[in-house]
């Protein structure tokens, strides 16, 4: 099963290290990860997607939490929340199938952002499982290149 | 008036109030070792970087203080790395200083550069390299309150020279405010209700208590607790000491090694009160088996051990002397009479024991001797290994931090620079290391500190001229293959004890053993090394073999 969770972490060196760090020591599996600032600009957010079940992901907050840069621990799966990530994706377009593309692509409200005699790169910025229903759609096309950016999560209200 | 790093660090050390810094020099610590020339605590000049952590960890668990260690970069601080993980596994509270390259040179890979802080994140319970000398004293300040609360452990701090040189105001913080780290030492009441509850009504309940109560200081509590409810009680390698083994609730020790009875009291419990221990797997076993019947309760600080491998039925967060208190306002006394005769009976029906036949000295034996001989007062240290296992079997611990020893690590070579550490914490009490002849070899080259320092540490050789513990493995698991676990080749002891200016005895027959302890117990100036020419195919018995349960005991076969 897959948890989104929520680090809120001091903006300090090394702390992306030391998460990455403990993941791997501890064998748990990564799907994602992404870090960034906040409002506050000592306080970053990772947003980590982690593949596990119930007993796995109850360690993983546990031991995220012993680390001493990081200040609160949130699984994001357990409440109501925004999330959106970014996929840049290069596709096999002839001319001739160039429109069909496009057509698919406005209904995710994708953007093109390039264009060659035998390709077509889409940008798309939309809820993850979204993006995995454009990924299947466009498959049959032939996609060239694919490059996901992870998720980062806000809880609602 | 702005002073040097080096002199904020010196300061800052003096504000912390340490009595000893363990450590080696090199290239980029002169300018520290320059301002501590004149302080005013004392300096441990070890022999190899590890040796000077190993002694400041032995030092720490003996005084429950925090040990202080310097070392230089590149080698000097990867040659700690050993040292920092054992304290680690063991939650040993450690602040470490190294020194760095220049902070221009950083990522360089100039002379004597390592990236100490990336290699010890895992391993170390947080790291700081110091960037700007305007944080020197708060990170140390931090790195203290750190290592000693919660969960204690080792924590490093990477000091680039440039830093060391600069000059700053020094300002030591009152306190050490970090937003993101505030452990939890008061149990929840409701929990502490619903153990009590548990404890009263259960049938077969057993207490299973670990190095947390020492840490914790809680072995006044826990005695209490035991002569409120009558409850058995058996301890981790970590908890010998917390409470006193000649009592007769006592079952010794548990796990891999650990007594029969102590084993099955545990394996037919239905309530498992575990505190200040975290179900390490050389306790459990194959986890699948472990306990069937029993419901758990689980007391410790760290809530990332409660129900990590094992189901807790009443987790109670915080630290244990502070919920062993509250418990022993308001717990009762199950009616168990039944459970503790029987319990009782197991006890006299498969007590820990050894074949006397023959002349041979056993290394049995020699343990024996030495617990008859320091009336159970001397603070113990240990090697990895069967001697580890026989001094924990067969000396009787009573009193907390007597018993000294690597046990989530298991680091060879532990014991006789943490024998230094002790002793130094320790100036009223006899200190034992109990080697084997590998482990001593490790780090023989400390002998000399003891030697200057007048410490009367006994070295106590259990020489079988094999690495013990791993033959044992190849005997019963790998066909008796001895591969390279013999120690035919090992230096004369007795001549490598007077080349270091050390006393040596060595002993051949059983009826040397006595009088040679007794000659190594009345010299007070010097340490003593006995070479004791035991058996050379022991076994520690009993036996769990890792990995499975109980029922696969090996027992001694009585030749």
């Amino acid at each position: 099963m897959r948890h989104v969770i929520s680090v809120k972490v001091e903006n300090k060196a090394g702390v992306l290290a030391r998460v990455a760090g403990l993941f791997s020591a501890r064998g748990y599996n990564i799907d994602s990860l992404t870090v960034g600032e906040t409002e506050k600009n000592d306080i970053s957010i990772m947003t980590i997607v982690v593949k596990g079940d119930d007993r796995i992901i109850e360690q993983v907050k546990k031991q995220l939490n012993k680390l001493i840069d990081v200040i609160k621990v949130i699984d994001h799966s357990s409440f109501s929340s925004i999330q959106r990530e970014l996929v840049l994706l290069k596709i096999n377009a002839s001319p001739a199938k160039r429109t069909e593309i496009h057509q698919l692509a406005q209904l995710f409200s994708a953007e093109v952002i390039d264009i060659s005699s035998k390709t077509l790169t889409l940008s798309v910025d939309a809820d993850p499982e979204m993006i995995d229903n454009l990924i299947e759609l466009l498959r049959p096309y032939g996609i060239k290149e694919l490059i996901r950016s992870g998720r980062v999560s806000m809880l609602k209200g | 008036m702005k002073i040097s790093g080096a002199d904020i660090i010196i300061e800052s050390l003096v504000k912390e109030d340490i009595e000893y810094m363990f450590g080696y020099p090199g290239g980029v610590v002169i300018p520290i070792f320059h301002s501590l020339y004149k302080a005013p605590f004392k300096f441990i000049l070890s022999r190899h970087e590890q040796g000077a952590i190993h002694a400041a960890d032995g030092y720490a668990r003996a005084s429950g203080k925090t040990g202080v260690v310097i070392a230089t970069s590149g080698p000097g601080a990867t040659n700690l790395v050993t040292g920092i993980a054992t304290a680690s596994m063991d939650s040993v509270p450690l602040v470490i200083f190294t020194g760095q390259v220049p902070s221009n040179m950083i990522g360089n890979d100039a002379f004597q550069e390592a990236d100490i802080t990336g290699i010890t994140r895992p391993i170390t319970k947080h790291n700081y390299l110091v960037n700007d000398i305007k944080d020197l004293a708060r990170i140390i300040k931090e790195a203290f309150h750190i290592a000693a609360t919660g969960r204690p452990g080792p924590v490093l701090i990477d000091v680039p020279v440039d830093i060391s040189k600069s000059e700053e105001k020094f300002s030591y913080p009152e306190k050490a405010d970090i937003r993101s780290y505030k452990p939890v030492y008061e149990g929840h009441p409701g929990q502490i209700k619903k153990a009590c509850k548990k404890i009263e009504s259960s049938k077969k309940p057993i207490i299973y208590a670990g190095g947390g109560i020492i840490i914790s200081n809680a072995s006044k509590e826990i005695r209490t607790f035991v002569k409120k409810t009558g409850i058995p009680i058996t301890t981790t390698l970590l908890g010998l000491g917390a409470f006193p083994e000649d009592d007769p609730l006592s079952l010794g020790m548990l796990g891999m090694h650990g007594t029969y009875y102590a084993n099955h009291a545990v394996h037919e419990s239905d309530l498992v009160i575990a505190i200040g221990a975290r179900f390490d797997d050389r306790v459990t076993g194959d986890i699948s088996k472990f306990i069937p019947e029993a419901k758990v309760i689980h007391i410790d600080i760290d809530p990332a051990s409660v129900s990590k491998t094992v189901e807790v039925d009443v987790p109670i967060v915080g630290d244990c002397k502070n919920i062993l208190k509250e418990m022993n306002k308001i717990v009762k006394a199950p009616s168990i009479d039944k459970w503790v005769k029987h319990v009782k009976e197991m006890k006299k029906e498969h007590p820990l024991e050894y074949s006397k036949k023959g002349n041979i000295i056993k290394p049995q034996y020699v343990v024996e001797k030495l617990y008859e001989l320091t009336e159970g007062k001397a603070v113990i240290c240990t090697e990895v290994g069967q001697n580890q296992m026989w001094a924990a079997q067969f000396y009787q611990y009573s009193e907390p931090r007597t018993f000294i020893s690597s046990g989530g690590l298991g680091t060879r070579g532990f014991g006789l620079p943490a024998s230094i550490g002790a002793q130094l914490a320790r100036p009223d009490k006899r200190v034992i290391d109990i080697a084997g002849d590998g482990s001593i070899q490790m780090n023989i080259q400390e002998l000399i500190v003891a030697v200057q320092h007048k410490l009367p540490i006994i070295i106590a050789i259990l020489n079988n001229g094999f690495l013990g513990m791993v033959r044992q493995w190849q005997q019963l698991f790998f066909e008796k293959r001895y591969s390279h676990t013999s120690m035919e080749f090992s230096p004369d002891f007795i001549k490598l004890a007077d080349a270091f200016g050390a006393e040596g005895i060595r002993i051949k027959k059983m009826d040397e053993v006595e009088p040679a302890i007794k000659k190594a117990l009345s010299i007070k100036d010097k340490p003593i090394v006995l070479d004791f020419q035991v058996a050379k195919e022991e076994n520690v018995y009993p036996m769990v073999p890792s990995g499975k349960s109980v029922k696969d005991t090996i027992k001694r076969e009585l030749a």
